[in-house]
């Protein structure tokens, strides 16, 4: 082991007293310097030494939780932050609730609530797995410093999830955090442990629309377990909302500029169909079916993380009181669904048909139908772009039968209308549907890295504000010399 | 029933049995008091027997073997006229909880091998004279015995009628030891096993159902002339006088129970009773002679009985704790001092009485359906025979490295030669055979390290111990185990628990505890024995029990 011989407080920004906690500091000392490895091996050695101007969390009160400062990615200061603790707060739903919420872990869902937290550790570092050469080919200096804001803001919440390891399962959390480290995102030896984190992410429009699609699929997570009986997840879930809010900025907007870019190049070239694609992309800018195509790939890769609609592993959690549906506590009924029924997707005598079944066994479902919902909101808002820029084009979240391999409408093959299809009639259409292999070279051949401070590449619009309302040629990454 | 039921009894309480005394031979009288049962609501007819008459029977087993060591050879025998035993009693199984029938037969099977192996342990012979009907529980009691003499009166038999006439199983042994001990032939035990009324005479000794049958002009001589051959041919030492057993001192209050050097403290809100056994405070007497003189004050004895009464009072009257938590404390080089005083002197009587109890006592721990785990704290003496309960218990978790305000002793533990076959299981080979079966040169390992202290990260190595544990992790981990393990379905973890101990060969015994009890439990639970139509509610109306005619 190496010795670190850290002033922990001083290192690791926390409100959980981590000088004088024996067990997660002697944890954490053998943690420690596998994670940084881990960093040091991960991201490319010039992005390591640039400095980069990034928020940190360095307290969860309001003044604290957002210090903007240039930073080394590795000196970068990753914080153990919970929110504070609610006086009072009782488990909000299953078999145990309105009882005092648990401070401890119960011995009776030890290994339920390790597992939760596991699969949540496990997609932080993958994420950022998945984007480590995203950098190369940054459309501008804001872009790659946001990619890094999001990047050591998972690393951050792989931390929250691994102190949670290191504080509460003893033995067996600390072999789960060292797996979250052995694991790597893509490998064939220790792949992560949900499938959609094993794809790379080629590119920056696939970037925006991980973030804006993915991790909301994080955030649904994320918000249950906020609703969690133990308390000390879901303090930590609640702080890592806030963060998790400035990904899906930066996929909102990044698709939103996107967008805009290609309206603004349509109009300023006389073009209104927006399915004049060989035009369009000639000029340099990507057309909106294929933007629609991203968008039906990544919002179905997606669905698929809820897993099956009908779960008995999610009706355990949500009776144990260790997961709660999203914004529980503004849910008005008896938070334990003893009698109540919820609607969902089967499918029987070869079509899909509507289904009540217990509500219990539906909690999957009930927040993917709540993480459509959210989906929808941004997809509404990039249409008014489309819209004030006068072309005729609607972007839509395509049916969720549309591209799906887990659950009911797995192995069978639909369009993004949700219309049973001939396989002839799906070969026919997956060129319109998804992305191809010639989209993606397209993409690719636009990702040019921009230094210039202020400057932009030309397939995405500048944000109408900087960030911490830094002016528009302000410098957010002083790059080393590579 | 939440009567406290108390294993603690002497001759002078006795309300069912008597006993003679004449130089090398016991008469041990069976003479049940109809109104003695031990609950309301039935009568203890025909000498039939509840759990309060095995109770003392269980004590006049134990009390034979210490206070009265000149004893070679124990006829058992009926103080009533027509009848020898009617077996367990009806009424009582009929009214009794499902918990209380399981634990009734588990104790009842713990005496009748006790008495069973006292020939094999201690050289004293039980033999049973049978005179009169000698039915069920009656004929399991007589099966136990090492010599079965039956009397020709035409009429006396010996049965087993609990199939056709109960709908249950002979479940105290019966069906293991009419083929496994007295190796009746398997035809023939299926008759046997079915006849309500039972085998009388010639054909009773021609089926190897008993040893002798003898005309009953001449029963009571050939049986005391047979009593005095088994004596003369006992190879058992004479002995001159026993110790006595004088009742422990014991308080039971909500807590728990306190003895002097077994403390039971019981969480009812954690399911759970923690037992923490004190090791001697003095040195070990100088000599056996002195362990003689100590007699039931002799520091192994003394543990024995406490915790053995401990283990009775919990499995009876402490249902609802489904976790015993083994904790020792004091110094292990003392405790293995007493037991190397009596290793050293195995061919003494008192010696290898303490040490065959000690095999009793384990051998019970081992049946007790909780779920076990040991504590190897600081400060702890699991050392030779206490070292034995670490490979009885389901898990064991043990102190790693100094904790912070803790300044007793590190945790060891140290094996003896008495951990190596001294004290077997019911699979009759040792706890750490059974432990390593696959791994046969782990036992000879542990062997090498016989007498030394052996601290935690050493006894993870030799796989002494399920888990060690440091300052940091040791009180959460221990609590998670132990929470987790009380929200399991105590059936589970009964079910898994007997199935995961008992690895290894198959003897008589295990097959009385696992197949037999197992089949008998289910049959207790099905409506065709315990239904409100079932045979043993219907018992003595006249009308046979209602069956669901279904094979499962």
């Amino acid at each position: 082991m190496q010795d670190m011989n850290v002033a922990y407080d001083t290192l690791i920004p926390n409100n959980v007293g981590l000088s004088s906690d024996k067990r997660v500091l002697k944890a954490l000392e053998k943690w420690h310097p596998g994670y940084i490895n881990w960093w040091n091996d991960l991201i490319p050695d010039q992005f390591q030494r640039s400095m980069i101007y990034l928020r940190t969390a360095v307290s969860v009160d309001p003044k604290g939780w957002a210090k903007f400062d240039y930073v080394k990615m590795p000196e970068y200061r990753w914080g153990v932050l919970l929110a504070p603790q609610v006086e009072g707060r009782t488990i909000p739903c299953g078999e145990h609730a309105g009882q005092p919420a648990w401070q401890d872990v119960p011995g009776e869902y030890r290994n339920m609530m390790k597992r939760l937290i596991v699969i949540q550790g496990d997609t932080e570092p993958a994420s950022v797995e998945q984007q480590r050469f995203l950098a190369i080919t940054a459309p501008s200096l804001y872009d790659m410093r946001n990619l890094f804001q999001v990047n050591v803001e998972e690393g951050r919440h792989l931390w929250a999830m691994v102190y949670l390891l290191h504080k509460y399962f003893g033995r067996d959390g600390r072999e789960e955090a060292d797996d979250l480290l052995r694991r790597s995102s893509g490998s064939e030896e220790a792949p992560r442990m949900l499938g959609a984190f094993n794809e790379e992410t080629p590119d920056w429009l696939s970037f925006f629309m991980f973030t804006y699609f993915t991790d909301r699929d994080g955030k649904m997570q994320l918000e249950s377990l906020a609703q969690s009986g133990f308390d000390p997840l879901s303090r930590t879930c609640r702080f890592m909302l806030t963060e998790e809010a400035h990904h899906m900025f930066v996929g909102e907007t990044g698709v939103g500029r996107t967008i805009e870019r290609t309206c603004q190049v349509m109009k300023e070239n006389g073009i209104d169909d927006p399915y004049d694609t060989d035009r369009i992309r000639a000029l340099g800018v990507i057309d909106l079916p294929l933007i629609q195509k991203k968008l039906n790939l990544h919002y179905t890769l997606s669905l698929d993380l809820f897993g099956q609609e009908v779960s008995t592993n999610a009706a355990n959690a949500f009776n144990a009181g260790i997961k709660g549906r999203y914004h529980e506590h503004r849910i008005d009924d008896d938070h334990k669904l003893t009698d109540a029924t919820y609607t969902v997707w089967d499918f029987e005598d070869g079509k899909l048909v509507r289904k009540d079944v217990p509500a219990l066994t539906a909690i999957n479902m009930r927040l993917r139908d709540d993480y459509t919902r959210d989906a929808a909101g941004g997809v509404g808002r990039w249409n008014k772009i489309i819209e004030k820029a006068g072309i005729d084009f609607e972007l839509k979240l395509p049916h969720e039968a549309f591209n799906r391999k887990i659950g009911v409408f797995a192995d069978k093959l639909f369009d993004p209308e949700g219309k049973l299809v001939s396989g002839a009639d799906y070969d026919a259409g997956q060129t319109k549907w998804l992305p191809t292999h010639a989209d993606g070279d397209f993409i690719q051949s636009l990702m040019v890295q921009v230094t210039e401070p202020g400057q932009f590449a030309g397939w995405i619009a500048p944000p109408k504000v900087g960030i911490d309302n830094k002016p528009g040629d302000f410098e957010y990454v002083k790059l080393a010399m590579a | 029933m939440t009567k406290l039921i108390d294993f603690q009894t002497d001759p002078s309480k006795y309300r069912h049995w008597r006993v003679e005394y004449d130089g090398p031979i016991a008469t041990v009288y069976m003479d049940v008091d109809e109104n003695g049962g031990l609950f309301e609501g039935y009568q203890l007819k025909l000498n039939s027997y509840d759990l309060g008459v095995d109770i003392e029977l269980s004590d006049i087993t134990q009390r034979m073997r210490f206070e009265h060591p000149e004893v070679k050879v124990v006829v058992i025998k009926s103080g009533k006229d027509k009848v020898f035993c009617a077996g367990a009693n009806i009424r009582m199984l009929g009214g009794a909880s499902h918990a209380h029938k399981v634990n009734f037969c588990k104790f009842t099977n713990e005496t009748r091998n006790t008495f069973e192996a006292a020939e094999a342990d201690s050289g004293q012979k039980w033999i049973a004279a049978v005179k009169g009907a000698c039915a069920g529980g009656g004929y399991e009691l007589a099966l136990a015995c090492n010599h079965i003499m039956l009397t020709d009166d035409s009429a006396s038999s010996v049965a087993l009628p609990e199939v056709p006439l109960l709908a249950v199983l002979p479940g105290t042994g019966g069906l293991t030891r009419v083929t496994d001990k007295r190796k009746v032939r398997r035809d023939r035990a299926d008759v046997f096993c079915s006849i309500e009324e039972g085998i009388r005479g010639k054909r009773a000794q021609e089926w190897r159902l008993v040893d002798e049958v003898i005309p009953n002009s001449k029963f009571d001589d050939v049986v005391a002339e047979r009593a005095r051959e088994f004596a003369a041919a006992s190879a058992k030492p004479d002995v001159d006088k026993g110790i006595s057993l004088p009742p422990l001192t014991r308080r039971i209050d909500d807590n728990g129970v306190h003895y002097d050097l077994v403390e039971v403290e019981i969480d009812r809100a954690a399911r759970k009773a923690t037992i923490t056994l004190s090791g001697p405070a003095t040195e070990a007497p100088g000599s056996i002679d002195e362990v003689t003189a100590q007699g039931a004050d002799f520091y192994l004895l003394k543990l024995a009985r406490e915790l053995d009464d401990a283990i009775l009072h919990l499995r009876l009257n402490e249902r609802e704790v489904g976790l015993l938590v083994f904790r020792s404390q004091g110094d292990p080089a003392l405790v293995q001092a007493h037991e190397d005083l009596l290793l050293d002197n195995k061919d003494h009587w008192l010696a290898n009485e303490i040490l065959a109890y000690w095999k009793r006592l384990l051998k019970r721990i081992d049946m007790t359906s909780r779920s076990l785990v040991a504590l190897v704290e600081h400060g702890s003496c699991f050392t030779g025979v206490l070292a034995e309960i670490l490979f009885a218990v389901d898990r064991s978790y043990m102190m790693e490295d100094e904790f912070e305000g803790d300044n007793r002793p590190i945790a060891t533990i140290t094996l003896a030669a008495s951990n190596f076959g001294q004290y077997p299981m019911s699979n009759d080979i040792s706890r750490l055979d059974t432990r390593f079966l696959g791994e046969p040169e782990a036992v000879e390992a542990a062997k090498a390290k016989i007498g030394e202290p052996i601290e935690a990260e050493e006894a993870d190595a030799l796989g002494l111990v399920t888990y060690i544990l440091d300052d940091i992790d040791w009180e959460d981990e221990i609590r998670i185990f132990m929470e987790e393990r009380a929200s399991f379905s105590p059936d589970a973890m009964t079910g898994m628990e007997a199935n995961l101990r008992f690895a290894g060969p198959e003897t008589m015994e295990t097959r009385i505890f696992g197949r037999l009890t197992a089949w008998q439990n289910w049959i207790f639970n099905r409506p065709n024995a315990t239904g409100p139509d079932g045979a043993l509610q219907r018992y003595g109306t006249g009308v046979r029990g209602d069956y669901n005619m279904e094979r499962v």
